[in-house]
């Protein structure tokens, strides 16, 4: 649906740059050029504010986790025992012994570079774990987020388009009950009937993880989409009621206006109407929520991947919040916010692209 | 809301004075709101769920007795399956799960409330504020919105409780600091479109200063979008205090709906199938957030018809 979208209101965009007659490549640059500039400006500044927002999350970072609690150490030991020398060398470690802006300089230094220290469970860099966790985390989150994507679209579209019809109805009641529930929860009992099984339904998916170890080639691509069944159910019978009700309120303001009259005064069948007129217009705010939602496929979700233990960044988290693992959760913390930072930088970047009102 | 000429319904008696006038015209508005919003079927099943809750939490103790929470002395044996005494069995203290049911209620609505409260406050102030006052320090706080607004709510409210003490309080600081900014973003757009208005330039010529603008001219225009978007609010917060009370970051000692499904799976009721133990706290969960939610949507497109919200 987006690959319909786009090329035509890029051609729109494109048509207002160019001016009424371009007599020719010279004639068409002046305006085109005028405008690209202004353009690389506008993606200049969204830049450097991206820039500065992902200083404010290390500093965020920094002193969310050394400056609240008392005494970091003693929350890194976790009130286990230790003496005072462990206390002093834990302390020199770390250099909570320096001065705070020293400390401060050598950990934006450190991040800047990718050493976000060494975990405390793992005893191994931060970054390793991380880039460890990565794949399974996109691979969960990605198809989920590509499926509920296009379900809610396209339902979406429907609900709109029959507006206060009974499937309009039962789609949106349905969708806003998913809404409410928690996700982890919907997990838990997923894994109880489909896992587990109850009653007549045999236990007929793995009740978790990403692998069951013994297979190669085709058959462990086949183990591990087997795996995946339930956690993508769960995250696309969560996720696809916000694009749903936000398709759906973009698509009801447009219904009403006069260029889809003049479609259908010039002959078109309704299904052209709507897939080539009202659609790509009431794109644009769906097209802002699929940004914000990219932004968290790498924070993946981390209470359905702790559900259903799926070796990604989020049962990861899970992990190093329990210990508390501070130099993981900080590092994590500061992946997951660029994700965020970064996807809606794109969304800025593009959507000038899209809608030619924006940005110029 | 408040401001839309009325019927003048006073030309026959000139001489009253103007705050019995002021009231009147409150009543009315509140009676058409309430017309309104009788008509959304959805807004109205929502508002009824929300008033037999409410009872059930505010009677926890007639309903189910003060004493189903004590871990000691508890009625049944460990993870029974529903029956005549327990409907929905037991948990692995012997406990009576409808009677925690009942009293997680409490815990679950308050937080919800409580950090939707405070949520709202910090967003309404922040975005009036900015939304009244141009130059540097509208940008400045424009700046910190969105850069906690970049930060992922759920993992920052995480982090939050994590350095903090366990209790309910933490709770719900975390949930109320990390999800303002989106409400000061809307207040601040209705601010300046209320703030181009013909009678806040009578009000500044009149000598009306920040403050008295900010109170008694804009605060009043924005307080229904503000209560449209504190029910919307409520619903995400008391499924924010379900992940961070599944996550042990709640005060233990109190019974929650995220705590039973934690306690629950920590007693492996996920292995051995026991559903009865696991689905009624999420249904629970889901049904007050549902409740919520079509109580914000009624209220919404009753302000805003162009939503298009099915009735």
């Amino acid at each position: 649906m987006t690959a319909d979208s786009t090329p035509a209101l890029v051609q729109i965009a494109d048509a207002d740059t160019d001016g009424p007659a371009p007599a020719g490549p010279s004639a068409a640059r002046g305006p085109r050029a005028r405008n690209t500039k202004a353009y690389l400006q506008y993606v200049a500044a969204k830049i450097a504010g991206a820039a500065v927002s992902l200083f404010a999350v290390l500093v965020t970072s920094f002193f969310l986790f050394r400056l609240i609690p008392s005494d970091p150490v003693k929350q890194m030991t976790g009130g286990r025992p230790v003496s005072v020398e462990q206390l002093q060398s834990l302390r020199r470690q770390f250099g909570l012994d320096q001065p705070m802006w020293q400390q401060f300089t050598s950990y934006v230094g450190d991040a800047l570079t990718g050493d976000f220290g060494t975990s405390f469970q793992f005893h191994a860099p931060v970054i390793d774990k991380i880039t460890e966790a990565l794949p399974a985390t996109l691979l969960l989150t990605g198809t989920s987020y590509v499926l509920y994507t296009a379900l809610g679209i396209w339902l979406g579209t429907r609900t709109a388009w029959r507006n206060g019809s009974m499937s309009d109805r039962f789609n949106t009641a349905f969708a806003l009950t998913l809404y409410s529930v928690p996700a982890f929860w919907l997990g838990l009992l997923l894994i109880i009937v489909f896992s587990v099984g109850i009653g007549p339904i045999p236990g007929m998916f793995p009740t978790g993880g990403l692998e069951s170890g013994n297979e190669t080639g085709f058959a462990y691509i086949l183990d591990v989409a087997h795996h995946l069944v339930l956690p993508v159910v769960t995250l696309v019978a969560v996720g696809y009621a916000q694009t749903l009700l936000v398709m759906r309120s973009s698509l009801l303001d447009e219904m009403g206006s006069d260029y889809l009259t003049t479609a259908r005064a010039k002959g078109l069948r309704d299904d052209v109407v709507r897939r080539k007129h009202a659609v790509p217009n009431a794109m644009l705010p769906t097209f802002t929520l699929m940004f914000v939602n990219l932004g968290h496929v790498v924070a993946g979700q981390i209470l359905v991947e702790t559900v259903f233990s799926w070796p990604g960044l989020g049962g990861l988290f899970y992990e190093a919040l329990s210990v508390p693992d501070l130099p993981l959760v900080q590092g994590l913390f500061f992946v997951f916010a660029t994700a965020v930072i970064l996807a809606n930088t794109l969304a800025d970047v593009l959507y000038p692209l899209l809608d030619p009102r924006v940005g110029r | 809301m408040t401001t839309e000429s009325m019927p003048t319904p006073t030309k026959a008696e000139p001489a009253q004075n103007p705050r019995a006038l002021a009231r009147a015209r409150k009543r009315q508005s509140a009676a058409r709101f309430w017309r309104e919003y009788s008509g959304h079927r959805s807004g109205l099943w929502g508002l009824g769920a929300l008033v037999l809750i409410a009872l059930v939490a505010v009677f926890a103790p007639q309903l189910v007795g003060a004493d189903s929470q004590s871990v000691t002395g508890a009625p049944g044996g460990a993870l029974e399956s529903p029956s005549g005494e327990f409907p929905l069995g037991t948990d692995q203290f012997g406990r009576s799960v409808l009677a925690l049911l009942v009293w997680g209620t409490r815990v679950s609505l308050t937080v919800g409330l409580l950090a939707a409260f405070l949520c709202v406050a910090i967003g309404t102030v922040v975005g009036i504020v900015a939304g009244h006052f141009h130059g540097w320090y509208s940008t400045v706080l424009m700046r910190v919105t969105d850069w906690f607004l970049v930060m992922p709510t759920l993992v920052l409210a995480i982090a939050l409780a994590t350095v903090m003490d366990r209790s309910m309080w933490t709770v719900v600081i975390a949930i109320g600091v990390t999800t303002w900014p989106t409400t000061a973003r809307l207040v601040r757009a209705q601010t300046l479109a209320v703030e181009s208005r013909p009678y806040i330039e009578r009000a500044r010529a009149l000598g009306g200063g920040h403050g008295h603008i900010m109170v008694r001219h804009v605060l009043p225009n924005v307080m229904p979008l503000v209560l449209a978007q504190t029910t919307l609010v409520i619903s995400s917060a008391i499924l924010t205090e379900a992940t961070l009370a599944f996550l042990g970051l709640s005060d233990p000692t109190t019974t929650s709906w995220g705590g039973m499904l934690q306690d629950a799976r920590e007693a492996g009721a996920v292995s051995a199938g026991d559903w009865w133990y696991l689905a009624p706290p999420g249904i629970a969960i889901a049904l007050v957030a549902l409740a919520f939610t079509l109580c914000g949507r009624a209220i919404e497109s009753v302000l805003n018809p162009k939503l298009g919200v099915a009735r």
